[in-house]
């Protein structure tokens, strides 16, 4: 322990991110998300990469990903396109096998995770800071964002969908008493072969595999860090929850709960 | 066939030993649900509710057991619902609103688009 500072300055070093962006119509968002990225990454000096997973999106992500791909130069924007609309859960999966960091963040590609923003008004450190730190701190399998702790919270959010949201976060809380505060979350840290493990035992989509992906985490006794982050909604492009996302949460919670 | 204790006990003991003692399960590598520990934790105090209320083992407990006992249940729905309703009405009122969040990603989502555009992104 005395001489802690050195072995973590050469692990810092060693150490590179991998980001993977699965896009589904993302052609506003993802120059966006991009360009934030790489400032974040060049100015805090870590290695990384970012891989773009786009399902053939029918409004050009693509496109505009090659486009990326001239500008920040290939070994930094990796494009893994696939033929068709394949589900988040496989897109993670293709993206990893491509994936060359010994960490990897997982996050929505549609702005609602802005990771330049300073959460916590006493340290002013970008979330993904916040998210590196807290790993290295506890050396934890996976780091969550949550929205329900501390400072996290949501922008653009009414009354009722805070009511549904909360609702369903206190259900899920009873019944199956994980060790996150944020299941359905999608802004994470993992290491990479911690990633991978949980991916291959995940069998469920969109919402239910994030929640998944946690419970699994339990059973397999990995450890789990909490930062709070807020959640601001997506500025472009359509918003997929609606009726038909909530009987999806609901039949994904059952099923865990008989299952695990 | 296994010890325990200086005890053998057969497969069939001790996969009842398992159902009393869901801690031994754990331990022997088999993995109990959240529906089934929901489902052992319920029928324990079913048991002893109607083991108190009806008085079945005939201990002849004072008549106050069996009228505090009787409508146990309710009361505990009722409070659960109670405290459900207000732990998620506390926790909507609380949740923060991140103005700061959104102003901030406004602006740069500004400064990324003119930043691209001039790097010569195309939108
Ligand atoms: N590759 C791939 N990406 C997907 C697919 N479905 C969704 N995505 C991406 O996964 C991320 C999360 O999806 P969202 O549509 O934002 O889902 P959400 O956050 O639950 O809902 P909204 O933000 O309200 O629309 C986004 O970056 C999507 O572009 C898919 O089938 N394939
Ligand atoms: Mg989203």
């Amino acid at each position: 322990m005395t001489s802690r500072t050195t072995p973590q300055q050469s692990r810092d070093s060693r150490d590179k991110y991998t980001v993977l962006l699965p896009t589904y119509n993302e052609r506003e968002n993802l120059p966006l998300i991009v360009w934030l990225l790489v400032k974040y990454f060049n100015k805090s000096g870590y290695d990384y990469e970012i891989i773009v997973i786009d399902d053939a999106s029918p409004d050009g992500t693509l496109d505009v990903a090659k486009q990326l791909q001239e500008i920040y130069g290939k070994d930094k924007v990796v494009l893994r396109p696939r033929a068709s609309k394949l589900g988040l859960g496989t897109a993670y999966l293709h993206g990893i096998k491509q994936a060359t960091g010994n960490f990897i963040f997982i996050m929505d590609a549609d702005l609602s995770h802005h990771v330049m923003h300073p959460c916590c008004m006493s340290n002013h450190k970008p979330y993904l800071s916040l998210l590196i730190r807290k790993q290295k701190e506890g050396n934890y399998d996976l780091v969550s964002g949550t929205r329900y702790r501390g400072s996290g919270g949501v922008y653009g959010w009414d009354l009722r969908r805070k009511l549904i949201s909360r609702g369903a976060n206190f259900l899920t809380q009873t019944l199956l008493r994980p060790n996150a505060s944020d299941l359905t979350g999608s802004f994470r840290l993992y290491k990479k072969e911690v990633l991978e493990t949980l991916v291959e035992k995940c069998m469920s989509k969109g919402y239910v595999f994030q929640m998944e992906i946690i419970i699994r985490a339990r059973q397999l006794k990995y450890t789990i860090g909490e930062v709070p982050i807020s959640f601001v909604d997506r500025v472009y492009g359509e918003s997929k929850l609606g009726g038909n996302e909530i009987v999806s949460f609901a039949k994904g919670l059952l099923l865990l709960f008989a299952t695990t | 066939e296994k010890t325990v204790g200086g005890l053998m006990y057969g497969k069939r003991l001790s996969s009842l030993l398992q159902v009393v003692f869901p801690g031994e399960l754990a331990a022997e590598g088999v993995i109990m649900t959240k529906l089934m520990q929901w489902l052992f934790g319920v029928s324990l105090l079913a048991v002893v509710w109607a083991l108190t209320a009806y008085d079945l083992l005939d201990l002849n407990l004072p008549q106050t057991y069996r009228d505090v006992a009787w409508p146990m249940p309710a009361y505990l729905l009722v409070s659960f619902g109670c405290y459900s309703l207000a732990v998620i009405g506390y926790r909507v009122a609380t949740f923060n609103d991140c103005e700061e969040a959104s102003r901030e990603l406004r602006m740069h989502i500004k400064e990324a688009r003119e930043d691209l555009r001039k790097k010569g992104l195309r939108f």
